[in-house]
């Protein structure tokens, strides 16, 4: 008797189990959050994958009737690695949607897969301009670097600013940056001189004292953010704050994650970027309190709500959809606008590009700590590249 | 044009601190050590955890960071390296490159992959005018420190019973230890001093070269430049090719600013094709 109760009850958990897993198969939406956690860029990694996670803690894990699931890998940095996880994910777990993409070439390398599984990839870091052509299932929560650079061109030029040496890394994104502000600002009657620093550098003060001899108005600085810090204490160690030359660029150099360490050289930077995490808006303040208290020690960044804001746009576009995925759920990303903690922004439908304003920021001392303090906003900047080509 | 030489003066004698322990290694104890680099990385965390978690002034954690990354230098002496003297030179390289590996990926456990950044006191920041001349302040201290550094060192080689009892030790161990000579202590201090050295170049360079967990990858073509460029045999050749190639690098990139990163390799080439066995070393 006793045996046969035993039985039959497990006999039920058995059924039970098996219906029960059946059932949450069909009703889970699967994300493949790819990111560089390890290796030199796991900052990056770190910063988006607590706001991912800090989204779906506060938004809960349901919607549309469907059970969110997050699946975080770690793509250590390489492009190679990146796809191969992509396919992993899309082939095995069946995920609805990929996330993540820390670099350029991390955020390419998919983008064939992307367009033949019709999933969609949510590019919340890598700011190549042109990543968004790449495939019809891309869409980006990030920002362009020309979008972020084209706007310091307008504010140096009406500042009285006319003489710039740009100093940029390198690589593709310096160039980018490079490009953009010699472009803008050479159409606004400028003058730049371009100097390159290789990216393994290890000590800028040669091509300090170049800019020294140069005397221009302004230094602008495009640099991977790590080695920034590097590069602001040795511009103020060669005496240029106090010559008069100011220092302006995108956002990057003054990355939010590392600011607060670089101490008082980095004060006075002037730079235009989307997010600071001084923006004053209660949207901004409920995210950074959140942020800090579910990650202590850290501070979020650019990348950081990038990831918040991707993680927003696949819950809204998976409402409108009734958590449907693929070419559905795309179409229903496209459009979407919503009050961010940067500020307004929304997907441009034609290029899956975001659209947001940008903000001209100063480095200042605020409660003891240093921040990007907005001062100036240039409200809706879609990517002048990709801007330039449809007209 | 005088602050160029300047700049390029102080790079090179930090990368002659940095570099200097893996030339008495390599060419004294005829050890290839490609984890020298990690020694460096250990005196520039000890500097960088004591300034930004224990508030301990930058001068006074300079000693400290000499002396853990020796003492590391030490333990692993006597229980790694020690067993790899008599083997061939690639397993010396295998072995010693791993070690670079676990250094790296233990450093980016504890620490996170981020650059670490510290606060020079005041009286180190900002510059001077020395006769027309601008002088950065902290270069200056470390062309001091290095200076004094570089005078000890080959005073301690050439004078003292010490330096030729290692001398003696890496001309012919077993005649040496037929004399009395403790070989193997000889070594292993020497290699704890190196290691030493490196840690305290790690810690003075931080504030120039940055510090990430990468560093002694990202380095280490530096250093094996200095010993392949001054040859091994003393310690003032090392030294004269750091200051080469630390003006050569600084002045390469002010004045042509587009291939001003291959100088110093250019620079490598020529040497080598010229002389092989190193600027400053005797023909065999």
């Amino acid at each position: 008797m006793r045996r046969r109760t035993f039985l039959s009850a497990v006999g039920a958990a058995a059924v039970t189990l098996a219906l029960g897993g059946a059932a949450l198969a069909q009703e889970t939406v699967k994300i493949g959050l790819i990111l560089p956690m390890t290796g030199p860029f796991a900052s990056t990694g770190r910063q988006i994958e607590a706001a991912a996670k800090l989204y779906m803690q506060q938004k809960g894990d349901t919607v549309a009737g469907k059970t969110i699931q997050l699946i975080v890998k770690d793509d250590t940095g390489v492009a190679d690695v990146t796809k191969r996880l992509a396919q992993e994910l899309i082939v095995n777990d069946k995920i609805a949607v990929m996330a993540g993409f820390g670099l350029t070439p991390l955020a390419l390398a998919p983008a064939p897969l992307a367009t033949q599984a019709k999933v969609p990839q949510v590019v919340m870091a890598a700011a190549t301009a042109t990543i968004t052509e790449a495939s019809p299932f891309i869409v980006r929560t990030s920002f362009t670097l020309p979008q972020a650079t084209v706007p310091m061109a307008d504010w140096a030029s009406q500042n009285g600013i006319k003489k710039v040496v740009t100093l940029v890394s390198d690589y593709g994104p310096g160039i980018d940056a490079e490009k953009a502000f010699t472009g803008a600002f050479t159409g606004k009657g400028g003058q730049v001189e371009n100097l390159r620093v290789p990216l393994a550098n290890p000590d800028f003060s040669p091509f300090l004292q170049k800019v020294a001899d140069a005397k221009p108005d302004a230094l602008f600085v495009f640099v991977p953010s790590g080695i920034g810090a590097q590069f602001m204490k040795q511009f103020v160690e060669r005496g240029l704050d106090k010559s008069g030359v100011k220092l302006i660029g995108p956002g990057d150099v003054t990355d939010d994650d590392i600011l607060n360490g670089m101490g008082d050289v980095a004060l006075g930077a002037i730079t235009t970027q989307h997010y600071s995490a001084a923006h004053d808006s209660p949207e901004n303040k409920a995210f950074v309190e959140a942020f800090k208290k579910a990650n202590p020690n850290m501070r979020p960044n650019f990348m950081a709500v990038g990831g918040y804001d991707g993680m927003h746009l696949i819950y809204e576009g998976l409402k409108k959809t009734n958590g449907q995925g693929g070419q559905a759920l795309i179409d229903a990303m496209k459009g979407l606008s919503w009050t961010s903690p940067r500020g307004p922004v929304s997907i441009d439908p034609q290029t899956r590009d975001i659209v947001q304003n940008i903000y001209v920021r100063k480095v200042e001392r605020k409660d003891g700590e240093l921040y990007n303090v907005e001062f100036a906003t240039i409200p809706n900047v879609k990517d002048p590249v990709k801007a330039a080509k449809a007209n | 044009m005088l602050t160029i030489l300047f700049d390029g003066i102080a790079y090179g004698m930090l990368l002659f601190v940095l570099a200097c322990g893996l030339a008495v290694t390599l060419g004294l104890m005829n050890f290839v050590n490609l984890a020298h680099g990690a020694f460096a990385m250990a005196g520039g965390y000890v500097t960088a955890v004591l300034m930004n978690r224990s508030g301990v002034p930058f001068l006074a954690t300079l000693p400290l960071a000499f002396i853990i990354p020796a003492i590391l230098g030490l333990v692993l002496e006597r229980t790694l390296y020690k067993r790899l003297y008599t083997r061939s030179h690639l397993d010396q390289v295998l072995f010693s490159i791993g070690l670079v590996f676990m250094a790296v990926a233990a450093v980016d456990y504890s620490f996170g992959s981020q650059q670490q950044l510290i606060q020079l006191p005041v009286w180190l920041q900002g510059r001077i005018d020395v006769m027309g001349v601008q002088v950065g302040l902290y270069r200056s201290f470390i062309i001091v420190i290095c200076g004094a550094l570089v005078v000890a060192l080959q005073l301690i080689l050439t004078k003292t019973r010490f330096g030729s009892r290692l001398r003696a030790a890496v001309d012919d161990p077993r005649v040496a230890r037929g004399l009395g000579i403790n070989v193997s202590l000889i070594f292993a201090a020497t290699f704890a001093f190196g290691s030493g050295l490196a840690g305290l170049g790690g810690a003075l360079g931080a504030e120039i070269l940055g510090l990430d967990p990468t560093f002694p990858l990202k380095f280490m073509i530096y250093f094996l430049i200095v010993v392949t460029v001054g040859g091994t045999t003393s310690i003032t050749g090392p030294f004269l090719a750091s200051l080469i190639l630390g003006i050569a690098d600084v002045a390469g990139k002010y004045y042509v600013p587009s291939v001003g990163a291959f100088v110093i390799y250019t620079l490598m080439i020529v040497v080598l094709v010229l002389r092989p066995q190193g600027l400053f070393e005797r023909a065999r």
